[in-house]
């Protein structure tokens, strides 16, 4: 299998997918001749031409209910926001509109379109380039959300979302875009939204993560095999639908549940995956479950210190792991 | 605002609480007596550092719990959480070559620019520091989880016999498997009902704290130090006259009794200025030897045994080692004893003669090189210049460390100590 990089990961799935079904479209802001903003997308006009890779306005509104209306028609649109932080504009045709089709015309429409974006902090990119977003979109039901965390499920998971027939928030974290690296085989392959993974396998405690954080637990965790604490590391890779079965039988099995996340902790993902447990397996429990989450300040701070505080780090999370260890 | 059990001194690493003096929902001045905290050294009260209200009391009385460890939450006005500031950031270990469809994550590769695919950004002030979201878990020490009392009410297991490992000694889930465990593999339980259930003729005491303190030095001394025995006879005729012919006048002028105590520890201090050793500690690769002379003297209690400790005693005169005595025997039957009034001791004295013993084996008061005892001070028939009289005898016995020292050091101080009690006399001076 070759190595590739998140950002690899992503472009593949789309070009694959555009091969493969000629009513699959991009669409978005600098992604034609520049590539995208983060290349994305770099090498498409040329290969799939004007009309498949559409450079659009700077008016995230319009690039959403473009794909929306196009999906209704029977395209598969993927419209790419430059950054999670500008999507809000897009609200109402993804969760006014979008989320609803199916359901308000009784099953005679539907909208297969994906809205990709990057997302989070840890890149210096202060107020405006750093948001996590899923918390919002999660709420919605009608939506799906992927937040994948390593470029295997990033591929996978997004050529499921170009394929499937209801819209689908797709949640890149940026940080990891060149700075996770993995193994992409080179078969077609998908991976089922909905389906958590376990990416490491333990006994002890259950950390229950999705996006960036994944792998600043999974580094936690293999130390902690040093101190005799044998983590499971679960990545929810989907946080709508979330995989009840999987975070279930992890809680089950080792009672005591850590969950990570880098948005802010308050009705946040974290909340969900809580009251989930408590609600269905709670005579399992050994420990009060226990979040590590971002700060409940407004935006991520632009000064790199502050950043760094905002942040979780895997020392923050091994120091969690160990206070529920111990408890 | 939690409250901590706090360092209550040098060398202490745990604490017994006590009672305690507030009951929840009271409100709590600062510097109100909050707690009782015992400690291997001292009983004393920890004193509220905080006006509030007591919301919770997280360690119950009798339980041992470690320096540090929460013990009780006052909600004060100014409760806010001031967050520590952050920690420094540990280098990351590299991942290896296995990458797998998990991924890696790279290290010194800078992640893509703020504001698009710009060339990689230097990492040099990549830092990685700490954010502090992370919750503490301060429910209390007793909880009994969902898990542990669902396997324990199917399984019928007594959770009083479960040993906790967890916080504060809870029992985890972990705890209570073990104990399942090991209650399933014991093939087959003998039939000798000797269990705590059928205790036929028994019954069972609870141990105070104080107690089990006692019993874990007195297991470190019987453990760690080998320990030998010598006994000297020492005529204390003198000393019986003087104090005999002083008692009224002392207690008219210092307002106290005056005992056989002060004599003993003025020769005990003069000693142990010559036979260092005995005023020492061992520390596996080397001894240390006490400058200062700060000897404990053993005294019951009504809760156990307690040694007040008479700091620089070589300094005092019998008068003064009266008076300091006199102050700290007062301080125990109280119970008013300082952390300076027990630690700090390198000598321990013991008064055993006040139980009619006339010989005792003491254990040294760990990690102290040596305790004596005097016994009861008897009259009996002696040969004194080739003729019988009837002298006034005490026994002195000394337990000694026998990695510092060997029988001559030992001997030579309890000789040394006789014959200063035995030129004690009508004349010697007691200021």
């Amino acid at each position: 299998m070759a190595i590739k990089t998140v950002l690899e990961a992503v472009r593949e799935a789309m070009s694959e997918e555009m091969r493969l079904d000629d009513k699959v479209f991009v669409l978005g802001e600098d992604i034609g001749a520049r590539g995208g903003v983060f290349l994305a997308t770099e090498g498409f006009l040329e290969e799939f031409g004007e009309s498949r890779v559409i450079d659009t306005p700077l008016a995230e509104s319009s690039i959403a209910g473009i794909a929306l209306g196009a999906s209704m028609h029977g395209m598969r649109p993927i419209a790419e926001i430059e950054f999670g932080d500008f999507i809000w504009p897009t609200i109402n045709q993804i969760v006014g509109e979008a989320a609803r089709v199916r359901y308000g015309s009784e099953g005679k429409m539907w909208a297969p379109m994906v809205l990709r974006a990057p997302h989070g902090g840890g890149i210096r990119g202060g107020l405006y380039h750093s948001q996590s977003v899923e918390a919002l979109f999660a709420h919605t039901p009608g939506l799906k959300v992927v937040t994948p965390s390593t470029p295997y499920d990033a591929k996978g998971l997004l050529k499921s979302a170009i394929r499937d027939d209801d819209p689908v928030v797709f949640l890149e974290h940026k940080r990891t875009y060149r700075l996770v690296r993995g193994e992409v085989p080179d078969e077609e392959y998908t991976i089922p939204i909905g389906k958590a993974d376990v990416k490491k396998s333990g006994n002890d405690i259950s950390v229950i993560t999705y996006g960036l954080m994944v792998h600043h637990c999974l580094e936690a965790a293999n130390d902690l095999i040093n101190e005799n604490i044998d983590v499971e590391v679960v990545d929810l890779r989907t946080v709508r639908p979330i995989d009840e079965e999987l975070v279930l039988e992890s809680a089950k099995k080792t009672g005591k549940i850590l969950i990570v996340h880098e948005d802010n902790k308050v009705l946040g993902v974290g909340a969900e995956i809580s009251a989930m447990i408590s609600e269905n397996v709670f005579e399992f429990l050994d420990a009060p479950i226990s979040r590590l989450a971002g700060p409940e300040v407004p935006a991520m701070p632009f000064s790199p210190p502050m950043e760094a505080v905002y942040m979780i780090s895997s020392e923050d999370i091994k120091k969690s792991i160990k206070e529920l260890a111990e408890y | 605002m939690i409250i901590e059990l706090p360092q209550v001194g040098e060398s202490i690493s745990e604490g017994v609480i006590g009672k305690w003096l507030k009951n929840v929902g009271d409100s709590v001045e600062k510097f109100d007596p909050l707690v009782e905290i015992i400690t291997d050294k001292v009983a004393m009260e920890l004193p509220s550092p905080t006006s509030g209200i007591l919301k919770e009391i997280i360690v119950a009385e009798g339980e041992t719990v470690p320096i540090g460890a929460e013990i009780a939450k006052i909600e004060s006005e100014h409760d806010n959480d001031v967050s520590r500031p952050p920690e420094p950031s540990i280098e990351s270990k590299s991942v290896g070559t296995q990458i797998g469809t998990t991924g890696e994550i790279l290290k010194n590769t800078a992640p893509v620019g703020p504001t698009g695919s710009g060339g990689p950004i230097s990492t040099d002030d990549e830092v990685e520091t700490l954010s502090d979201s992370s919750e503490k878990l301060t429910k209390t020490n007793n909880y009994i989880s969902p898990v542990v009392a669902r396997v324990a009410e199917k399984n019928n297991i007594d959770l009083s016999k479960v040993v906790g490992t967890g916080r504060n000694g809870r029992i985890t889930k972990k705890d209570v498997q073990s104990h399942l465990g090991n209650t399933n593999n014991k093939p087959e339980q003998i039939p000798n009902k000797s269990n705590e259930e059928s205790l036929d003729g028994q019954y069972r005491q609870n141990i105070s704290p104080i107690r089990k303190i006692i019993a874990s030095n007195m297991v470190k001394s019987a453990t760690l130090i080998p320990q030998a025995w010598t006994l000297t006879e020492v005529d204390v005729t003198g000393i019986v006259n003087l104090r005999q012919s002083i008692k009224e006048n002392f207690l008219k002028q210092e307002g106290i009794n005056i005992t056989y105590l002060p004599f003993v520890l003025k020769a005990v201090a003069q000693s142990l200025k010559t036979n260092s050793l005995l005023n020492s500690s061992w520390q596996e690769d080397h001894i240390i030897i006490n400058r200062k002379i700060n000897i404990g003297i053993a005294a019951s209690t009504d809760d156990g045994l307690v040694v007040p400790v008479i700091r620089d005693a070589d300094t005092l005169s019998i008068t003064g080692l009266a008076q300091k005595v006199d102050e700290l025997t007062r301080k125990s039957r109280e119970g008013n004893l300082a952390i300076e009034d027990v630690t700090g001791g390198t000598f321990t004295l013991n008064n055993t003669g006040v139980l009619g013993s006339i010989a005792s084996q003491p254990l040294i008061n760990y990690p102290q090189a040596a305790i004596m005892t005097t016994e009861a001070i008897t009259k009996r028939p002696m040969v004194v210049n080739d003729g019988i009289a009837i002298r006034s005898m005490m026994n002195i016995c000394l337990s000694f460390d026998h990695r510092i020292m060997d029988g001559k050091e030992a001997g030579a101080f309890n000789s040394d100590v006789k014959q200063i009690l035995e030129s004690i006399n009508a004349g010697t001076q007691i200021y």
